[in-house]
């Protein structure tokens, strides 16, 4: 009898860890095919890139999908990371809840160590197979390659077969999983979650190989690393209760003073002795000996105590350039309309954790109009592909009022409408996620608040230039008019009436009265052309200085018929246009030879020496070019189209349709 | 077609228009034509000729804005084309200069209701008519239905006499475009007033049970809201032979403005009121009065006809108590119906009682 209840014990505990499993599915993120399959990939890519960064190494990711039967995949990632030491491998692999990352605070994109080692154990219980890893670090001439199961009695792995193999790689690892799932192509698909991937890191080169088979490579925007993140001691306003017990339970140090000022960040001894004090414990008492009722104490002595706020130097935010740099190489070949400047925010704290928002928008041109905007959110440069609903981001997003912007919102709540991409990062050594399959942030009050201002921050810069595109759209019209229309008008009238066909010179002036400037810039063999075309509509001639922020080192000077006359810190050009006619157009052109394209896409251009007041199309020159002798006028420029004489109704305006009556 | 005085009168007028603009740009000024607001909120009734004509407010239509001069260089366009036509001796509809005007770059019209409105602005200007610019419509005119005699002089230039009620089948006499003088005469009528009505259906009704000899009527189907002929038909009747008209619409306010366009005069043509308008006509109904007293089937109110209503209660020519009470009635109903819906009680009903009663009401018939 008993041996039968031997057996019974030993099958409970099987089910009971293939029980766990099953229940915590949605949490982990095994809870369909689809989505099964991205986590697989996911958790491998998260694990390479961090291994990567942390050895400084610009990751070269292969992330391969291949369809082996029915519902069954293989997934092969691949990267060019340190390599993991042999007798490593089998616990990074194959055991739940292990990691050198569990009890440190910084930004990681693994958190928790379940990751990589739950794709293993999804892997074996969907198809039997074992998980192959080839690993190889700088010091050794071969790779090891073993294929590992998760032993789900004993969470250890267990080592099916190993060797050593030739690798023509210098370093790095190489992860094989076979998974049951659905591969799917779209929204929420690998496709769109690499992409992800390549946007908010940008200085990796991600190629994937699809089960059908064409390769995509998201080639890498930036040479430049991210900065290294710096690991924190826990900030003791963040601490549970459980944690602080475990954290006292197996600290090294034999005091409480020691082990409060040892284990977290802002406590110093006199703090420590303080917070000690009022929770009542001996300061020299053994940690490991303490009790609930005394870490309660502890805690509730923490939130009385003065602690300096924590250190948020061990962030790493994307930046305002590679963010920009990021969603520009992903948008392939659709062609926006503009690039808000992206917004870092200054780090904030909560909970004792440093976090830090980023936002940048993408708007019009291609994009699709109809929809509702696209929401790219990430977290600690993971992309996040589920529960968009309750992400605090999209909350925050959805609080906002986007007509303000210049996007469509009905009743200005909710997710608005218009082409537009909204990419929100939320940067922090402890991400609060809604559950464990890290899809979603939790909605603390401060990160939403944050992330809405950050996202205020942005689309103020989003609506500064649909101001300035109206603006210029308005006076485009006019362009139209006095361009095309008038002179048509003189020649037809002329033509009915028997006359030579009139000046029409005076005509123009009075309709549009501003020097008018356009200008443009294209790229064509590799060379820039640059131009910017000055229209006289003002009925007397009109100088002015013209600035323009251009490399001037690699403007092609034989393409260049006026010199300026001062260049300053290499960019800031000025050339003073001495006499332009009213009526005449003016244009000053040249070529740009040796910059990448994506480098300059925008000219800026300045005036000064005339009156801001009558110029359309440039702005008025900004205060950090501090030119001598210049009046900076703040103001910019105003409208001067009057708009018909004095109570003048306009016939075409006003004109009703009065349909159904002839 | 031969140009006649007319015509060359009007290619004066144009080559006005056409030096005015000239003069404008010669002179460094902006281009601008002064043009009375074609709006409800311009028309005035004329206590001399009882229609309603536009007032004096008007609007400048200036090359300042797009659309200003956008239209400026297509009346520039069209002045050129009406000159050419009359020189030619050609003429066209109103629908080919739409096309033709395809040519014409940025001065292309993007509808034909721009294109007729142009016309119809060029008309107020130059107070010509389109028949002087060699335009016309390409609507048939209406039908005709009952005991009168007309001349027309056809295509060959032949005298035609035709009884509407004896020289033609049941779909009656075909109004041509051109309903003046020098095309049609009235020779004879007998008859003791003209119906004009909205629907097709409903004239067919009348004929089919011979209203027009039991009624002694004229019976003339306006096809929805009346072409400027159909209209210019009814009024010299009933000046020249002395008839007395009235009309026979739905019940909805779209019918109202079909008989206001009749009776008082067209906002969109107000020019033309004094020539176009039978300011005695009747309005028989459906009112919404005939809604309830008739228990008529009913549909409810659109929001677009509410709209229509309640822009009718600012429109001027509703401004008595017949009209104020049957829009606020409508609109309190919130109900429309079709003539067609007497029909609910049989089909000889609208002419043995809703017609006879209404008339004698009127005082038409006796």
């Amino acid at each position: 009898m008993s041996s039968i209840a031997h057996e019974l014990a030993k099958k409970q505990k099987e089910i009971s860890v293939s029980e766990f499993f099953e229940k915590n599915k949605q949490i982990l993120g095994f809870d369909s095919l689809t989505r099964a399959l991205i986590t697989s990939v996911k958790e491998a890519v998260d694990n390479s890139l961090d291994a990567c960064e942390d050895a400084s190494v610009l990751p070269e990711l292969i992330i391969k999908v291949e369809k082996v039967e029915n519902n069954e995949y293989r997934v092969t990632v691949e990267d060019n990371g340190p390599g993991i030491v042999k007798k490593q491998v089998p616990n990074v692999f194959a055991r739940l809840l292990y990691g050198s990352r569990f009890h440190t605070r910084s930004q990681r994109r693994g958190q928790q160590g379940i990751g990589v080692s739950a794709v293993v154990m999804y892997g074996q219980l969907t198809t039997g197979k074992a998980a192959t890893v080839r690993s190889k670090i700088s010091d050794e001439d071969v790779a090891y390659e073993c294929d590992l199961i998760l032993d789900t009695k004993k969470n250890r792995p267990d080592i099916i077969k190993e060797d050593f193999v030739i690798w023509d790689r210098v370093h790095g690892t190489s992860f094989q999983i076979h998974v049951k799932g659905k591969y799917i192509t779209g929204k929420q698909s690998i496709f769109e979650y690499l992409k992800g991937v390549a946007i908010v890191n940008p200085h990796a080169k991600i190629t994937f190989v699809p089960p059908e088979g064409n390769t995509v490579v998201f080639e890498r925007a930036t040479e430049q690393m991210p900065p290294p993140t710096k690991e924190i001691k826990p900030h003791p306003e963040g601490v549970e209760l459980g944690e602080l017990l475990s954290m006292a339970k197996y600290t090294e140090s034999l005091k409480m003073t020691s082990f409060l000022n040892n284990e977290f960040s802002r406590i110093s001894y006199r703090v420590a002795r303080e917070i000690c004090e009022l929770a009542g414990v001996a300061p020299d008492a053994r940690p490991d000996k303490l009790s609930l009722e005394e870490a309660g104490a502890i805690l509730e002595a923490i939130k009385k105590v003065k602690i300096m706020a924590p250190e948020t130097d061990c962030l790493s935010p994307i930046g305002e350039t590679l963010i920009r740099k990021g969603l520009k190489n992903v948008l392939g070949g659709l062609t926006p309309e503009f690039y808000a400047p992206p917004v870092t925010r200054e780090p904030k704290v909560f909970g004792g954790n440093p976090f830090v928002v980023e936002v940048g928008i993408v708007y019009g041109g291609e994009l699709n109009r109809e929809e509702p905007i696209q929401i790219l959110r990430f977290a600690n440069r993971v992309p996040l592909m589920y529960q968009q609903g309750a992400c605090a981001i999209t909350q925050a997003i959805q609080t906002v009022d986007w007509r303000r912007y210049g996007l469509e919102q009905r009743g200005g709540q909710g997710i608005p409408y218009g082409p537009a991409i909204v990419l929100v990062h939320v940067a922090s050594t402890k991400i609060p996620y809604t559950s464990e399959s890290k899809e979603a942030v939790a909605n603390i009050p401060e990160i939403k608040e944050e992330i809405e201002l950050a996202l205020k921050h942005c689309a103020r810069r989003l609506k500064t230039h649909l101001n300035k595109a109206a603006k210029k759209g308005k006076a485009k019209v006019k362009f139209e008019i006095v361009q095309d229309i008038i002179p048509m008008i003189a020649e037809k009238s002329a033509k009915i009436v028997g006359k030579p066909v009139p000046d029409i010179a005076g005509t123009i002036t009075k309709i549009m009265n501003v020097v008018w400037i356009d200008d443009s810039v294209t790229f064509e063999k590799k060379k820039h052309h640059v131009s910017v075309k000055i229209y006289n509509y003002t009925p007397k001639s009109q100088a002015l200085h013209l600035h323009m922020l251009v490399p001037y080192d690699k403007v092609d000077q034989k393409s260049l018929e006026v010199k300026p006359i001062e260049v300053r810190e290499g960019n800031k050009v000025t050339w003073d246009l001495k006499r332009i006619s009213s009526t005449e157009v003016y244009e000053l052109a040249f070529d740009l030879v040796g910059v990448p394209q994506e480098q300059y896409d925008d000219n800026e251009v300045y005036v000064s020496h005339i009156d801001p007041a009558s110029v359309i199309g440039v702005e008025v020159l900004p205060g950090d070019w501090d030119l001598e002798h210049l009046k900076i006028t703040e103001e910019g420029p105003e409208e001067t189209m009057d708009e018909g004489e004095e109570g003048e109704v306009d016939y075409d305006e006003v004109a009703e349709v009065v349909k159904n009556e002839e | 077609m031969k140009n006649n005085e007319r015509n060359l009168r009007a290619v004066d007028r144009l080559t006005d228009l056409a030096g005015e603009v000239y003069d404008q740009i010669d002179s460094g000024k902006i281009p601008k034509m002064m043009i009375p607001l074609r709006t409800k909120g311009n028309i005035r009734f004329d206590p001399k000729s009882n229609v309603w004509k536009y007032g004096k407010a008007m609007g400048a239509r200036t090359a300042k804005k797009l659309t200003g001069a956008q239209m400026l260089l297509r009346t520039m366009y069209m002045l050129e084309f009406i000159e050419d036509m009359i020189k030619d001796s050609k003429s066209s509809t109103l629908r080919e200069m739409y096309y033709i005007s395809e040519g014409w770059a940025k001065a292309k019209f993007s509808t034909q209701d721009e294109s007729n409105m142009l016309a119809e602005d060029l008309e107020i200007i130059t107070t010509c008519m389109r028949e002087d610019f060699k335009l016309r419509p390409e609507e048939d005119g209406a039908r005709v239905i009952g005991n009168v005699t007309i001349q027309e002089m056809d295509r060959k230039g032949k005298k035609k006499k035709i009884n509407c009620r004896d020289d033609v089948g049941d779909s009656g006499y075909g109004m041509p475009y051109n309903v003046e003088k020098e095309k049609i005469q009235f020779v004879d009528c007998d008859a003791d007033f003209l119906i004009a009505i909205e629907t097709g259906g409903m004239f067919d009704r009348l004929v089919e049970n011979k209203f027009d000899e039991d009624a002694h009527a004229i019976i003339v189907h306006l096809k929805g809201q009346p072409a400027r002929s159909t209209r210019r038909f009814i009024k010299r009747l009933n000046e020249e032979m002395k008839l007395p008209v009235c009309t026979f619409t739905d019940g909805d306010p779209w019918s109202f403005r079909i008989h206001a366009s009749l009776a008082y005069g067209a906002i969109k043509t107000a020019h033309l009121s004094e020539f176009l308008a039978t300011p005695t006509a009747e309005f028989i109904g459906i009112t919404a009065s005939d809604i309830l007293n008739y228990e008529l089937p009913t549909d409810k109110l659109s929001d677009k006809d509410i709209q229509a209503l309640n822009a009718e209660k600012t429109d001027p020519r509703f401004n008595d108590e017949f009209w104020k009470h049957e829009i606020d009635l409508m609109l309190e109903i919130n109900k429309k119906a079709e003539q067609q819906a007497l029909a609910k009680y049989g089909l000889d009903y609208v002419t043995d009682k809703y017609l006879p009663e209404k008339l004698t009401e009127m005082g038409i018939i006796k």
